[in-house]
């Protein structure tokens, strides 16, 4: 079943990875990494320079993955191209069949390994949700035609673990009262910021009208969970989580019981409509996790 | 006036009105529909870390500043449009009086907070 068919009629829980970064090199890397993840998931998330470092470009490993037949979700952020370069990347990746697209404002140009860079930010992630909207509309920011314009399952994100709750909560609405037809949440560790999250756009409607996926990172061992929460904006990961796996004998393991417990809870919660994994490990565990609870194309 | 008292950066098409009294160009991303996800547990700046998210300072603005009328305050939760480039370095006043800082792009959709939740 298309994520598309999912994301409308929620038949069943919903699985999306985000594909790896593709330094360049050939389009046999990103068919071995197909290969390995494809089958498992319903969507694979293409990222656009992702913690604000260059790698092949969102709409060429789109093209590649969509050749290879997957369903492909386009991540589009606003850090590195103007308003003119992302439409352009948006309808010519329609062209190439890719129509389901993921605004997203980006991480800062100081997460990255080139500081330096200009950063553009010239639409937010609720703006480009509804320039990516009119686009499927068949329209141009400008108002100027697309030429038979395909019709685009627009989605976005949001954090629901950095302040302030009540503020993300309407943001929330914003993006889908713009356009938002499903919304991949960032990676957090406090289960009770989740609960309180999806009981607030529970209660303002956001989860009839768009399907919500809470993200998981499978990691191997404690050191991940400390340099994420260290490093990367918007994380954090309390002592007790590190603790947890840290005290651990066999921290692999242990870091896998973690992941199985946030999956557990993100899936009990009303107004959870499936999971979003990013893949740290790359070893057997997505296969292993969707296993365990009949998620994605093998097990439906 | 306007450079001393919110740091003003002339983008020609104010919205302190909407935003708590607070200038979302000073954000390092300048969000007009903040905040990103980048917050700090403490409430601060992704890219700044020792200063406050302008977001969060505008949210708390709207809530709690005294003698904002209710319809601004409700604003903050409302889509604001792309800048227009083009009216950067303009008098926000001239551009307010004449409404050239409500046009959009014709292809703008945005949101009618009338109908909308």
């Amino acid at each position: 079943m298309s994520f598309e068919s999912l994301v409308k009629n929620r038949t069943r829980p919903i699985v999306t990875a985000e594909f790896p970064s593709i330094n360049g090199g050939t389009l046999d890397q990103v068919a071995r990494e197909w290969e390995r993840l494809g089958p498992l998931v319903d969507a694979v998330n293409v990222t656009d320079n992702p913690a604000a470092h260059a790698h092949s470009s969102n709409v060429s490993v789109a093209i590649a993955l969509q050749n290879l037949g997957a369903d492909v979700i386009m991540q589009v952020v606003c850090r590195d191209k103007n308003r003119i370069a992302i439409q352009a990347d948006i309808v010519g990746a329609a062209m190439h069949g890719i129509t389901t697209v993921c605004a997203l404002t980006g991480d800062d140009v100081t997460a990255g390994d080139e500081p330096e860079a200009r950063r553009v930010f010239d639409l937010d992630g609720p703006q480009l949700i509804s320039v990516a909207t009119g686009l499927s509309q068949g329209t141009f920011l400008s108002g100027r035609k697309v030429t038979d314009h395909k019709e685009l399952l627009v989605g976005g994100v949001e954090n629901p673990f950095a302040p302030p709750m009540q503020t993300r909560i309407k943001r929330a609405r914003m993006k889908v009262d713009a356009g938002a037809k499903f919304l991949q949440l960032q990676i957090g560790y406090q289960p009770e910021m989740l609960e309180e999250f999806m009981a607030g756009i529970v209660a303002n409607g956001v989860t009839k009208d768009a399907a919500i996926m809470p993200t998981v990172i499978l990691t191997k061992n404690s050191r991940a969970l400390s340099f994420m929460n260290d490093k990367v904006a918007g994380i954090v990961v309390p002592q007790n989580v590190i603790d947890r796996v840290a005290n651990s004998e066999d921290q692999p393991e242990a870091s896998y019981q973690l992941v199985k417990d946030s999956v557990e809870l993100a899936l009990s919660l009303p107004g959870v409509a499936g999971i979003h994994i990013t893949d740290f490990r790359h070893d057997d565990t997505v296969a292993r996790l969707v296993s365990d609870f009949n998620l994605g194309p093998e097990h439906n | 006036m306007k450079k001393p008292i919110w740091d003003c950066r002339m983008c020609g098409q104010c919205v302190l009105h909407s935003t708590g009294m607070t200038c979302p160009m000073t954000c390092p991303k300048t969000l007009r529909n903040g905040p990103c996800g980048g917050v700090r547990e403490n409430g601060n700046c992704e890219v700044i870390p020792e200063m406050q998210c302008v977001w969060v300072k505008a949210n708390d603005r709207a809530e709690n500043m005294p003698l904002l009328p209710k319809s601004w305050r409700e604003e903050i939760s409302h889509l604001r449009p792309p800048v227009n480039n083009a009216l950067k370095g303009d008098s926000s006043w001239l551009n307010l009086i004449n409404g050239k800082d409500r046009e959009t792009p014709s292809g703008w959709i945005g949101i009618d907070h009338e109908d909308a939740h």
